[in-house]
């Protein structure tokens, strides 16, 4: 017979404290080495924990909600599976050496995976007007794709899609797939459904039910509480709003989409090319990407890009590690990675560390102008306004562009007007020039 | 309407009609007081308005030019006739820095007309049959005028000598008595800048001036038993040409096929491709092509002016490449 005590596990190097969300066994229960034994949620990302051993439960000693040092014992498992179940408090007598809490590996961080099976593309070449027509009936590219063409060597000509849209819109609607983009955007997470309902006396007589519901709020609201307080006492924020013609970016991710969508196995969306240009500009403006230690400045000298992400537990800053490192796909399929795994709860806390710089996409809520708060101990964070047509003047003429308003908020210790601005010029440089080489 | 009269003819009336109006109106040239032009165009004027404005001048165009140049500049509207346009480059030098650039110099207008016959197809040979227009498309300060029909031709020539900058009006000899048309008997001006669309049609347009128009409509009129319905779009004005009038037939047919009759390398037409390429590059369905005479003199032997010159067959062949592309 063997005696395990289980211990809060440190999920990442600046954390303290966990709280227990939920045990998955109950004391007397069987588990299996691996076997989710708790959920835990810590600064930012909640956590299954495996038993570290197969056997049975024996004592729990902390309730679900109760936050804990780390290291701290807060279960004991017998691998004798015949073991009895103790209700007290063990006697220290025997203490058995603290385990160094092995930092349990969560999920396993999938890498950025290899590309799926690249189906070709057909190769087949759509005009100018074609591809146009396509646009305004939201027919899209694979739709496009098996319109028959009647032109040269099969190329779909005017005649060929205007029948298409025709035939199309009698026998029903538009594929929603081809839809113009959702004018809408993906919808705010609704958090608060996610807390738990708490019965709390004094309050509770102060807001009575119905007219009134109490919700704790979880470990992530708290610390993004504690973190923005902290930031805003902390850094003189500065912010900066420049105008970014996202004509050619827009042009490039839909030329691409389908392409792209074929080979990588997900959509091509207008980060990588945000976060390509930030790098650039972050190279370019190394103070950027610093932080600031008492009277020191910590030069960073590798950009490591966090991507603020909405779930519905909360708001989180994934981190893509060593991101001037990679190339564009390579930046798009992390992106798609640290979004998707935010979504499925499959972060590592080693995911949300360490980043440099941070870029928060609000513009995807239909927020046009935001100033966002700077994730600390960054120097600043860069926000994304939602991109839409408006009429600009070019050359003394009124065009049709898509525009899109980015924000940079920073802290005026290090960072002045000239150098935000500059900096800030340098990422809309970058978009409205945007190499298409880099794309294919 | 009045009976139908020639293309020449069209331009003898617009000139006489305005020397009627105006008296400070007067032509000069080559031959063309009592010999009566080497077309006929000015046959009886001197009868009509004696020598002092209908003037025979020495056989060198740059002093026809530079007189022509002079008497604009103090007010009078001269119109000056080149015997055939391949001899205005004798005259390069007074058009191009001096009358084309007077009026940026000095604030002064010159309303002089230049007419221009011009055009192969009359077995003149490299030196009488020259398309000379994109020599002068390229100067600033210079207008360019080509009629196709005797309608225009008489509106665009009253419109020349109205117009208070200098305009070169490019007349085709081969159109002079092979072309006839009705035109209004009442008073009429052809604005310049405007293009007329000689014919309307939904699959392509044709793009084109002058001679070319006549082939381009003979070619319409073929592939219309083809099932391709074909827009022909006449420029009347070379410059300024009418933008809005292109970029409106192509956004509605989505192809294109500029043709005209100077060699192809620099000529008009590549200005119209490239202002449709940046223009209405979302609506083109096909590339921009163009049908032009290939990069050679005119010759001299018929058979070779016939395979030179671009004609009503070769139009047609054209347009059916690019109807099923």
């Amino acid at each position: 017979m063997a005696k395990i005590e289980v211990v809060m596990p440190q999920l990442g190097e600046s954390l303290t404290e966990g709280t227990i969300i939920k045990w998955h066994k109950k004391p007397g229960e069987k588990v299996r080495k691996d076997e989710t034994l708790l959920e835990i949620s810590t600064d930012k990302v909640d956590s299954e924990i495996p038993s570290p051993a197969s056997g049975v439960v024996t004592r729990l000693l902390f309730d679900e909600q109760k936050t804990v040092a780390v290291r701290t014992v807060i279960a004991e498992i017998d691998t004798d599976e015949n073991a009895a179940v103790t209700t007290s408090v063990p006697k220290a007598a025997a203490p058995v050496p603290a385990q160094t809490a092995p930092t349990p590996v969560v999920t396993e961080a999938r890498r950025s995976a290899p590309a799926p099976q690249a189906t070709p593309v057909t190769g087949r070449f759509y005009s100018p007007l074609v591809l146009n027509i396509a646009r305004e009936e939201g027919i899209s590219m694979s739709d496009l794709e098996r319109i028959p063409g009647t032109g040269e060597g099969g190329r779909v000509s005017k005649k060929d899609i205007l029948a298409y849209a025709q035939s199309r819109g009698k026998s029903g609607a538009p594929s929603p797939a081809g839809a113009a983009p959702a004018p809408t955007g993906p919808s705010a997470p609704r958090i608060e459904s996610s807390l738990k309902h708490v019965e709390s006396g004094d309050l509770a007589k102060k807001y009575p039910s119905p007219e009134f519901e109490i919700l704790q709020m979880s470990n992530i609201l708290q610390k993004m509480s504690e973190h923005m307080i902290k930031s805003v006492q902390t850094s003189p924020h500065v912010y900066a709003v420049h105008e970014c013609d996202m004509t050619k970016v827009d042009v490039l991710r839909r030329k691409h989409a389908a392409a792209f969508e074929k080979r990588e196995g997900f959509k091509l969306t207008y980060m990588p090319f945000i976060c390509d240009a930030v790098i650039k500009a972050l190279k370019q403006y190394p103070l950027v990407n610093s932080s600031i230690e008492g009277d020191k400045i910590i030069l960073k000298k590798f950009v490591n890009l966090g991507i603020a992400v909405a779930s519905d537990t909360g708001l989180l800053v994934p981190v893509i590690k060593n991101a001037d490192e990679r190339n564009f796909v390579g930046l798009a399929r992390s992106v798609n990675d640290l979004a998707t795994r935010t979504r499925a709860k499959k972060l590592t806390p080693a995911d949300i560390e360490g980043g440099t710089f941070t870029i928060t996409n609000f513009g995807v809520f239909g927020t046009m102008v935001g100033i966002p708060i700077i994730n600390q101990p960054q120097v600043a964070i860069l926000g994304i306004g939602s991109a839409k047509k408006r009429p600009v003047v070019i050359n003394d003429m009124i065009a049709i562009r898509t525009i899109s308003y980015f924000t940079l908020s920073f802290d005026h210790r290090t960072i002045d007007g000239a150098l935000g601005g500059s900096f800030l010029e340098a990422i809309v440089r970058h978009l409205e020039n945007f190499d298409e080489q880099q794309v294919s | 309407m009045k009976n139908p009269i020639t293309y020449l003819e069209a331009i003898s009336e617009g000139l006489r009609e305005e020397m009627r109006r105006d008296k400070s109106v007067f032509l000069l040239g080559e031959d063309i007081g009592t010999y009566g032009g080497a077309f006929k165009v000015t046959k009886g004027f001197v009868e009509e308005f004696g020598e002092d404005r209908v003037i025979d001048t020495v056989l060198a165009e740059a002093a026809i030019i530079g007189a022509a140049t002079g008497a604009a500049i103090v007010g009078m509207k001269p119109v000056a006739e080149m015997q055939f346009a391949d001899f205005v480059t004798n005259g390069f030098n007074q058009l191009v820095n001096v009358t084309a650039r007077y009026h940026y110099r000095n604030f002064i207008p010159v309303p002089l007309v230049v007419r221009l016959p011009f055009g192969a197809g009359l077995r003149g040979g490299p030196f009488h049959s020259v398309s000379p227009e994109s020599w002068f498309f390229h100067i600033p300060g210079l207008k360019l005028v080509a009629p196709s029909t005797p309608f225009d031709a008489k509106g665009l020539i009253k419109s020349a000598i109205r117009d208070p900058n200098p305009v070169l009006y490019f007349e085709h000899k081969y159109l002079y008595r092979h072309i006839k048309g009705e035109i209004p008997a009442e008073e009429f001006v052809v604005p310049i800048g405007k293009a007329d669309i000689k014919r309307e049609g939904t699959d392509l347009s044709v793009i084109t001036y002058s001679a070319g128009v006549h082939w381009s409509l003979e070619a319409s009129e073929l592939l219309s038993k083809e099932g391709v319905s074909v827009e022909v779009v006449d420029l009347r004005s070379l410059l300024p040409f009418d933008e809005e009038a292109i970029l409106q037939s192509v956004r509605k047919t989505g192809k294109v096929l500029i043709v005209h009759e100077d060699t192809l390398t620099g000529g008009i037409g590549a200005e119209i491709a490239a202002v449709i390429g940046a223009k209405a590059f979302k609506y083109l369905d096909a590339p921009v092509e163009r049908l032009a005479a290939p990069d050679t003199p005119v010759p001299y032997a018929p058979t070779l002016e016939e395979y030179f010159l671009p004609n009503a067959q070769k139009v047609a062949r054209a347009i059916r490449r690019l109807a099923e592309y």
